[in-house]
């Protein structure tokens, strides 16, 4: 690890355009031993609060602190978000989500092994050498959205909830606040694949808010290489609605298979106002692979993506094969 | 607001400063800077659990945090549990049970299964908790929540026993 100097945030005004932030620690600390990450300065923000589950506009913000363990077992997150609940319960290990926090956990860097491994070229890690990922070993890599500069994905489970259930984040920065819809938090690689998200040097993620619960039916399923203590290889978070028979609502969003939790509109219109039935799902899978484009390593995320897909919506709608 | 400021925490009930590199994990200092070498290292990458320590009552892992973040915890190691002489009743069970054969990821074993029985009793769901509100404790759901350690001898069959009597001891 290389030095750097550390201090304690005692207001978000301490910190600096040059300061990294660490919050639970659990990504960056990981990251710095292997020097991929080489920050010459580390603010501590846990002095700074923001580990309250509030209520607000018939919604939820949830402090940028709260530790994803205490997001999942707050009673209200259970009872009215259960696909939030389900999505981080899914993720890492009982010891890690007792430190993860919120904000440390949007902001969690790709698992790409070119960009964990200084050695291998990579353009997120450093801008201009390269993607070793994409003649490499790439099976865990996007079908969505990659272009030739990168094709890592974002590979956090609780970010899928919150973009199928609507989530914003509150951002602070030293000219004031702003709110920006999860979807547009993350962006995509493009030519400046080093930039994860739209968060500049300095600014502070101080909550995430969610909208009043549309009840229904949640679902997440996450399909990994083990079932427990695993990332995704492909995820589906649904937030089904029905009424007089026919979809009423349908909010969907998926994981890992994009450098940014992936959301594809024209599914949700072909789903909503529709009978279930096993063909329409398979409509909808359809339209949602056909954009897909494989690696050189990862052309079975392809199927896996759709059987998830319709696996998901007959479980939500109760739709017997 | 100063730079490098020293972190004042407890470890297993006594009183510590850490003043040093603020590079140091918790799992160094533990190890290297108190000599309580029960807390075990094996990845150093938070992926196996060997390095679990309970701090404000929470298992952790002790690899991916740092010393000078500390200031203000408590933190119980697994000498803070028991010693040969007044084991705590899982260390009993895990010895009953035959709950390892190296040993090396038994503390931290220990330690996460000490915490998860908290866990347990405030009603935490799990990702196998069929029902987030109400908790039905099945062998898997002890399995999913001592997945963050794993045990290279695979003595898990035996480390849910251990922790099964001490489940069905308790109401
Ligand atoms: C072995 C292992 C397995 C894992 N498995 C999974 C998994 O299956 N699914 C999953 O989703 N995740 C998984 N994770 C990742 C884990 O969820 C993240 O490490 C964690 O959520 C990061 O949160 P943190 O608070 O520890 O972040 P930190 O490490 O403290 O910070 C991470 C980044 O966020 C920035 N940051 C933190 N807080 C803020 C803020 N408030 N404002 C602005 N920037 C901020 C930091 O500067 C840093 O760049 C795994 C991690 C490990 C080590
Ligand atoms: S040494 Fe900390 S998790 Fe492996
Ligand atoms: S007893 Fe050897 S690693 Fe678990």
């Amino acid at each position: 690890m290389r030095p750097f100097e550390y201090r304690r945030a005692t207001k978000p005004s301490d910190i600096s355009a040059a300061d990294r932030i660490i919050a639970g620690g659990t990504n960056i600390l990981d990251l710095m031993k292997l020097e991929v990450e080489v920050p010459a300065q580390i603010i501590d923000i846990n002095p700074l609060g923001m580990t309250e589950i509030s209520e607000i506009d018939g919604g939820l913000r949830i402090g940028a602190m709260v530790r994803n363990t205490d997001c999942a077992a707050d009673a209200r997150v259970r009872r009215d978000y259960p696909l939030l609940a389900r999505a981080i319960l899914a993720g890492a290990s009982p010891q890690l989500r007792n430190r993860a926090t919120t904000g440390g956990n949007l902001c969690q860097r790709t698992r790409c092994s070119y960009f964990m491994q200084p050695e291998a070229r990579c353009n997120k890690r450093d801008p201009g050498t390269g993607c070793d990922a994409l003649h490499g070993v790439n099976r865990s890599h996007a079908i969505f959205g990659a272009s030739e500069n990168c094709i890592a994905t974002y590979p956090g489970d609780m970010a899928v909830a919150l973009l199928a259930l609507g989530a914003s984040v509150e951002i602070l920065g030293r000219t004031g606040t702003r709110s920006v819809p999860i979807g547009d938090f993350h962006r995509l690689p493009e030519h400046q694949p080093a930039k994860d998200n739209l968060l500049e040097p300095g600014e502070l993620i101080s909550s995430v808010t969610l909208p009043p619960a549309m009840g229904g039916a949640q679902i997440y399923r996450k399909v990994r290489d083990r079932s427990s203590f695993a990332f995704a290889l492909v995820s589906v978070a649904a937030a089904i609605t029905i009424a007089d028979g026919r979809i009423r609502h349908a909010a969907l969003a998926f994981g890992s298979v994009a450098h940014k939790p992936w959301q594809d509109p024209a599914v949700e219109t072909a789903l909503v106002g529709q009978e279930p039935s096993l063909k329409l799902f398979a409509q909808a899978a359809d339209l949602l692979v056909g954009k897909a484009k494989a690696q050189s390593g990862n052309a079975f995320k392809i199927p896996l993506l759709r059987r998830a897909l319709i696996a998901v919506l007959s479980e939500a709608t109760n739709t017997e094969a | 607001m100063s730079c490098n400021p020293p972190a004042k925490f407890t470890v297993n009930g006594m009183a510590r400063t850490y003043t040093g590199d603020p590079r140091r994990s918790l799992l160094d200092f533990l190890r290297d800077d108190l000599g309580l070498c029960g807390t075990k290292k094996g990845c150093d990458h938070g992926q196996c659990g060997a390095c679990t320590v309970i701090v404000d009552g929470r298992r952790i892992n002790s690899c991916l945090t740092l010393a000078i973040m500390q200031h203000g915890s408590e933190i119980t190691t697994i000498e803070g549990l028991g010693e040969p002489d007044h084991l705590s009743a899982l260390q009993r069970a895990f010895i009953k049970h035959d709950g390892f054969q190296c040993g090396y990821c038994t503390p931290g074993q220990i330690c996460s299964a000490t915490a998860m029985l908290e866990e347990l009793a405030q009603g935490w769901p799990s990702h196998v908790s069929a029902d987030l509100q109400h908790i039905k404790l099945s062998d898997d759901e002890l399995r999913e929540r001592m997945s963050g350690n794993l045990c290279r001898c695979g003595a898990y069959s035996n480390i849910i026993a251990a922790i099964r009597e001490i489940t069905e001891a308790t109401p």
